[in-house]
């Protein structure tokens, strides 16, 4: 899948072939460097990886049980000042986000404004009427935000996804850069990059800000994983131990007294904030999926009760998905009263006869993607298909219109990869991740850089043959 | 720390031991069928086999007593649910599982032992690669026990993977002497006779406690002092006595931080009693066999009240 002839803007070089100004340091060190040492460091990182266990698993495939997700040593540089322009308008969107929540499980005001058409969540399966009325712990939904973002020019970025469910991938961030010190210790005392080790340092202070009234001054904190075989088990794991939280499953807890509790040595112990990689639907199987055997039977009841902390809140699932993208900078505006400071990709939602029509006559131009899906699974790229792959998929999109979303395919700007024939440019994105708190809202400087390793390719996900790089941010 | 969790952990470190052990009597079987005749070489894989609880799993796979071909089945054979690769690899499963209960340098080493094994056992063991791979599986054990010794809180977590290692190292420990004693030696004819002399000698390699006994006991080979260094002597790290001088230890670490003992330390109270209160002659006087057999029955009993009382399951 690849989109030829497009003018992209490579984040490294200018197209005179100069070296823009945030990767001056470094290309001034990359010049010194021997290029068979570069490779040799390349294979190094990989070892690096497969010891310390940083591995995804991907469903579907029987020997794909632990892959590694391919690392490159180019780091993708930001200026400090380029990183505050692009947080102010991230936390003003996830304070969008927040309040947007809480009104839609509330009054909503901006359906009576008539901002947003009702049916939108309404019909959408992650509204969650268990949730109308109640107001979580500190009034906040989204504890953990990943924002992801594209990048079409010097000033130009614009939002391509908002996960406000259980964003993953900053264990990659966190690791990415630990292999970087690791691999090239003398670069990091000549170029100042603001650190993100303090991230679950500020993920466990932030959840703990959170609990609810009447938990203990230091609040219990535990990370709920579906288990070892989840795509993301590694991360859940290695945020547990790095926050000195612990890692439950389903089976250990359980409500005992009105509390969650887990099932310890000496006997239950509640729980006061629960910080779950599990998905809404298998949470609780007395409100969801009975069938669930990955959350806790009656920690609804719980939770409505105001005795636990879910992080992030059930039913946030209604702020993510691609329908409701299409109007985030309007709800960005009604809840901050500010102009959004960070754009939105053009989407046609085709559930609009009018946006079909449109979509259908550019078929082959445009990126067409399902309203629920993730993954980069279930999309077509129109440029990049042939005839016969459009065809079927104008057959699936004529079926259930309102199912899917289109976007221009969209010139991505480029960072170099490190190839054996030299540099490389490939297309990226960036997801920087964000907590919010009653203590306010807290940005890692940078986030996780996914790059499409094929050349041309627009696709960055991991399970489609993405790869990552360590993102830095300045400290200029 | 959570039931599951301490299960997970406990499980990690037996499997490792076990893993270890399995090595340790693999090569000695191994030396006693390259310096005997075809026959003893048979015997003596009969009684690895036996020892390992294999041996019906193994004749119903194989025809023969190959050394390269126990070993093989023993290692990573298909027919062989808990070979010595699965039992690494469940104890790296558990490594990942309780990813959150061990340091960095725990799970690099059993991480790094399962890689370094899988490929080494990828292909059939022969002959020449057996030293090989044997030497591997100690050494990756020992890293992992290093890398725990040196690194990991003095907790519950560590109170639980000690008791796992020694719980297991004594019902190894237990269950080679008694089949070398009862399966090997219980014609008297035997007695004094070279043969005699070198499945003892391969008892202590089994063990890795020949050196020390032979320090012990310049130029003496005799069963009952055999018997006395492996059972009761409490400086030899592999005998029944240290064992649960270690485990009394680690029980008694759990009972001091939650405040109270339970039935599994009445029960451990009760099997150190038949153990350490007891004479090498009053264990003679008793059967060596049916000793040994009561000892790794008590020994599991310990482990099931660990399990129940932690509340590893529920």
């Amino acid at each position: 899948m690849s989109a030829p002839d497009l003018a992209q803007f490579d984040e490294m070089h200018a197209p005179d072939g100069s070296v823009r100004q945030a990767y001056t340091d470094y290309q001034r060190w990359l010049a010194e460097q021997d290029s068979t040492w570069m490779r040799r460091k390349g294979a190094e990182a990989e070892s690096f990886f497969r010891r310390t266990g940083i591995t995804f698993n991907v469903y579907g495939e029987a020997d794909g049980e632990e892959r590694l997700i391919p690392f490159d040593m180019i780091p993708r540089i930001l200026t400090g000042g380029e990183w505050r322009r692009l947080s102010r308008g991230i936390e003003q969107r996830v304070r969008a986000l927040n309040a947007f929540m809480h009104d839609l499980y509330h009054r909503q005001e901006i359906i009576r404004a008539g901002r947003l058409p009702e049916r939108l969540f309404r019909d959408n399966r992650a509204w969650l009427p268990e949730m109308v009325g109640f107001t979580p712990p500190g009034g906040v939904y989204t504890h953990i935000v990943g924002i992801d973002l594209v990048r079409t020019g010097p000033d130009e970025f614009l939002v391509l996804e908002d996960n406000a469910r259980t964003p993953s991938g900053v264990s990659y961030m966190l690791e990415n850069r630990e292999t970087m010190m690791a691999m090239f210790p003398e670069l990091f005392s000549r170029v100042k990059v603001q650190p993100v080790s303090n991230y679950p340092r500020m993920l466990a202070k932030s959840l703990a800000a959170c609990a609810p009234q009447g938990s203990a001054e230091v609040p219990t904190v535990a990370v709920l994983t579906p288990g070892i075989y989840n795509s993301a088990y590694f991360e859940h794991a290695f945020l547990a131990d790095q926050m000195g939280a612990e890692l439950v499953e389903g089976s250990d807890l359980r409500v005992v007294e009105g509390r969650v509790q887990m099932r310890t040595t000496q006997g239950f112990q509640p729980i006061d904030v629960l910080y779950r990689r599990v998905d809404d639907d298998f949470l609780d199987p007395l409100t969801f999926n009975p069938h669930s055997v990955l959350g806790v039977p009656g920690i609804m009841d719980v939770y409505r009760a105001g005795r636990i902390t879910i992080a992030n809140a059930p039913g946030t699932g209604v702020a993510d998905d691609k329908a409701i993208y299409a109007f985030m900078p309007e709800i960005v505006e009604f809840y901050t009263g500010e102009k959004p400071l960070l754009g939105n990709v053009q989407t046609w939602r085709c559930a609009d006869p009018d946006s079909l029509k449109y979509v259908l006559e550019r078929l082959g131009e445009l990126v067409v993607k399902e309203v629920h899906g993730s993954g980069g699974y279930g999309m077509l790229i129109g440029p990049a298909a042939s005839k016969r792959e459009i065809a079927a998929f104008r057959d699936k999109l004529l079926a259930n219109p309102a199912n899917y979303i289109a976007q221009p395919t969209l010139a991505l700007s480029t960072v170099p990869i490190f190839t054996h024939q030299g540099l490389a440019p490939r297309h990226v994105d960036l997801r920087p991740f964000v907590l919010v708190s009653p203590a306010g809202i807290e940005i890692t400087p940078g986030g996780l850089t996914r790059v499409a390793l094929r050349k041309g390719s627009l696709v960055v996900n991991s399970s489609q043959g993405g790869g990552t790089k360590d993102s830095w941010v300045l400290d200029d | 720390m959570l039931g599951r969790v301490a299960n997970g952990i406990f499980w990690m470190y037996r499997y490792l031991e076990r893993a270890e052990n399995t090595a340790r009597l693999l090569a000695a079987g191994h030396r006693m069928s390259l310096t005997r005749g075809q026959e003893a070489a048979t015997e003596e894989w009969r009684s690895v086999l036996t020892t390992l609880g294999l041996l019906q799993a193994y004749t119903s796979h194989h025809e023969g007593f190959g050394g390269a071909q126990v070993c093989d089945f023993v290692l990573r054979g298909k027919g062989n649910e808990l070979n010595v690769l699965s039992m690494f690899e469940r104890a790296r499963f558990n490594a990942r599982t309780c990813r959150s209960a061990i340091t960095l340098e725990v799970w690099e080493a059993v991480n790094e032992g399962w890689m370094t094994l899988r490929d080494l056992l990828a292909r059939p063991v022969r002959d020449a690669s057996l030293g090989t791979a044997l030497a591997a599986i100690r050494r990756e054990s020992t890293i992992a026990r290093g890398a725990t010794h040196g690194s990991m809180m003095r907790n519950e977590i560590y109170s639980f993977a000690r008791a796992g290692t020694f719980l297991e190292r004594a019902d190894n420990t237990a269950r080679i002497l008694d089949v070398k004693y009862y399966l090997l030696l219980p014609s008297l004819a035997y007695v004094g006779t070279a043969l005699d002399t070198a499945q003892w000698d391969n008892v202590l390699r089994s063990l890795s406690g020949e050196r020390a006994y032979r320090w012990l006991n310049a130029g003496r080979m005799d069963a009952r002092s055999i018997a006395d260094f492996v059972i009761l002597d409490a400086r030899f790290p592999r005998s029944l006595a240290f064992c649960y001088a270690t485990m009394r230890e680690n029980l008694a670490a759990l009972a001091r931080l939650h405040g109270h003992e339970g039935p599994a330390h009445e029960l451990m109270r009760s099997a150190d009693q038949q153990l350490t209160g007891k004479t090498i002659d009053e264990i003679f006087d008793l059967g060596l066999h049916q000793f040994l057999g009561q000892f790794i029955v008590r020994n599991q009993a310990v482990s099931d009240a660990i399990a129940e009382q932690y509340r590893f399951t529920v």
